[in-house]
């Protein structure tokens, strides 16, 4: 139940050129989990490790409650940190690892023994207390990790890609145990991803961030909907992109002229974007505005839905349809397509 | 049948191994034993225990010399590991501006034969009243070992994985804490072989010991040459035994850290 503040957060490495984290301003509510989402290099899981105190920032303030910690070393702040390899002392059992942190404390071995059973429990791998880490699987492995760090009921939980490491179907089962270990704890946590499915999946907020900087924070389904820019919305992919000029009658583009009532831009440069699945095929005709002309240059059946490529004007559109569509055009078919105003999403044209 | 065959040979490979090793050995067993042996006896005519009891007579210089080699030895092996634990650290974990220089500095005694070092320090140590000293034979001798202390922590070092103290911080543990609970466990094997390095190196230093204890300080190295310019076989036998069994004896007790667990405990993933 700890809020975590990053202020102008920037961490400098005197042999890089550019900052590894550039003025980083995020807050975290309570009992919110976050995910720091990026490219390698973005400079998230160097952002995680200064929050734990693992990393000295070259500037800026990191407050928990409001409370700065800078001074205050790694090992006081209870923000425990789980690695993406797991870390497990392989010359401890599994009962000592998750024991560890109350050792720390000073806690006797009655309450020690005591509480790594419940953990074990928790993550539901109970009685393994005597095993050593080198016999346990992957998965085990990380929830061992995942306990490890719990037993201490840290104010904050710091997840350095827990799943990068883990098959498909053991990241279904560990995503699970996060979300609902966080739920019941109320802990505060962040996690790092470069998986944006992983980030959507499993976060309440998602902070992207490219080369240091921050580019948007703000609910998954805002990514989807209303990208801040280009990048962001790139990243996160399946986006059609047509360039033009917001005029006080629509956007102008190449393709012919939209309305778009979200839009937010001024007046000027700017790109259009609709994601494929809310272009819709006007085959009988019937829309008179924001409709385009087309050529279908490919198509693909993909059984849950398919997939079409139409060429206009130089540009191509995609556009995602139900499946028995597929059946009804074929290469070189003229198209027209309708982009329905209420899904048109207006960007910046980046810098 | 092929089985069979390679057992056959591994085990006479064995045995030759073994035969090479301790073949000195049984001829030192047999002198230090001996009353008369003489060319061409293949063993002794007879044997007897008057050797040992010489070098165990209250005259001899035995005891002395064993208390000395014992305290030097050991103190040589604690300090060499205490001061070359930071520097292997260093060495095995980072890269630095002039780190070359540093490794070819550390190395640099391997390079120079023992008698030019302890004639250039015994200037000094006559000076710094340490020649004729424990403390400064104790000294001189960490010239020879300390290039294989660091040398060998440096490579533990190099496969340690040092997430492991970031992550023992994470869950609360101070510096010193995870020196004690994480890092120490993990470079064990490692410091024990430093550890035996130092050890033998020191205890079977001569030329050093000589020169800077000047002749006062007898240690075993010491005892055993004097005595190899006499012309009692059996005693030289009998000191030469006293000299290896302790050696002999530690090496047994560390052998079990001498195999690939050496190499480092916590190996990078």
């Amino acid at each position: 139940m700890t809020t975590v503040e990053l202020r102008d957060l920037t961490k400098t490495y005197a042999s890089e050129g550019a900052d590894a984290v550039q003025s980083l301003s995020l807050m975290v509510a309570s009992q919110q989990i976050v995910a720091l989402l990026g490219p390698s290099g973005s400079g998230k899981s160097t952002t995680l490790k200064m929050i734990a105190g693992l990393l000295r920032p070259t500037a800026g303030e990191i407050c928990f409650d409001g409370q700065d910690m800078s001074k205050v070393p790694a090992e006081r702040r209870s923000a425990v940190m789980v690695f993406q390899n797991h870390l497990l002392f392989p010359h401890m059992s599994v009962g000592q690892n998750i024991g560890f942190g109350m050792k720390m404390r000073g806690a006797g071995r009655q309450a020690i023994n005591e509480r790594v059973a419940e953990m074990l429990e928790l993550v539901q791998l109970p009685g393994i207390e005597k095993r050593r880490p080198g016999q346990l699987s992957g998965g085990q492995q990380q929830r061992v990790a995942l306990a490890r760090a719990l037993v201490t009921q840290p104010k904050v939980l710091l997840l350095d890609e827990p799943l990068s490491n883990l098959d498909a179907h053991l990241r279904d089962e560990m995503r699970e145990l996060i979300r609902s270990i966080q739920t019941r704890f109320g802990i505060t946590t962040i996690f790092v991803t470069h998986d944006q499915e992983e980030a959507v999946v499993l976060a309440d907020k998602v902070a992207l961030l490219f080369e240091g900087q921050l580019h948007q924070y703000a609910q998954p389904s805002a990514f989807y909907e209303r990208p801040a820019t280009e990048r962001v919305a790139r990243f996160f992919g399946g986006v059609n992109f047509i360039p033009g000029k917001v005029t006080r009658n629509g956007v102008e583009t190449p393709l012919g002229r939209f309305h778009a009532p979200h839009c937010e831009i001024e007046l000027g440069q700017a790109l259009l974007s609709i994601r494929p699945e809310a272009v819709e095929i006007d085959r009988e005709s019937v829309q008179t505005d924001n409709t385009l002309s087309g050529v279908v240059e490919s198509r693909v059946y993909m059984g849950r839905y398919a997939r079409f490529k139409v060429a206009a004007a130089g540009h191509t559109i995609e556009v995602t349809t139900e499946p028995s569509l597929y059946h009804q055009f074929t290469e070189g078919d003229a198209l027209r397509l309708y982009l329905p105003p209420e899904k048109i999403w207006v960007l910046p044209p980046d810098a | 049948m092929s089985g069979h065959g390679l057992n056959l040979r591994r085990y006479l490979v064995i045995v030759l191994m073994a035969g090479v090793l301790f073949l000195p050995f049984a001829a030192f067993a047999l002198n230090a034993f001996a009353f008369r042996w003489f060319y061409p006896q293949f063993i002794p005519a007879d044997f007897s225990l008057q050797a040992w009891e010489r070098i165990f007579a209250s005259n001899s210089r035995l005891g002395e010399a064993l208390l000395n080699s014992t305290l030097i030895a050991v103190g040589v092996t604690l300090v060499s590991v205490i001061i070359g634990l930071p520097a292997a650290r260093a060495l095995g974990l980072y890269n630095f501006r002039g780190k070359r220089l540093v490794e070819f500095l550390v190395l640099a005694p391997t390079m120079v034969p023992p008698i030019v070092v302890s004639f250039g320090l015994s200037v000094n140590f006559i000076r710094w009243r340490l020649a004729g000293t424990l403390l400064g034979v104790g000294l001189v001798h960490l010239v020879p070992v300390m290039p294989y202390v660091v040398l060998t922590l440096a490579g533990v070092f190099a496969n340690y994985n040092v997430d492991y103290e970031a992550q023992a911080r994470s869950l609360g543990a101070s510096p010193w804490r995870v020196l004690w609970h994480i890092t120490l466990p993990a470079i064990f094997p490692g410091v024990v072989v430093a550890g035996l390095f130092a050890f033998l190196i020191s205890w079977s230093q001569y030329v050093l010991t000589f020169l800077i204890g000047q002749g006062k300080i007898i240690t075993m190295p010491v005892l055993l040459f004097s005595a190899a310019g006499g012309v009692d076989n059996a005693n030289i036998a009998a000191l030469a035994l006293m000299f290896v069994g302790p050696a002999l004896l530690i090496l047994l007790v560390t052998s079990r850290y001498l195999g690939s667990g050496a190499a480092g405990g916590l190996a990078r993933i």
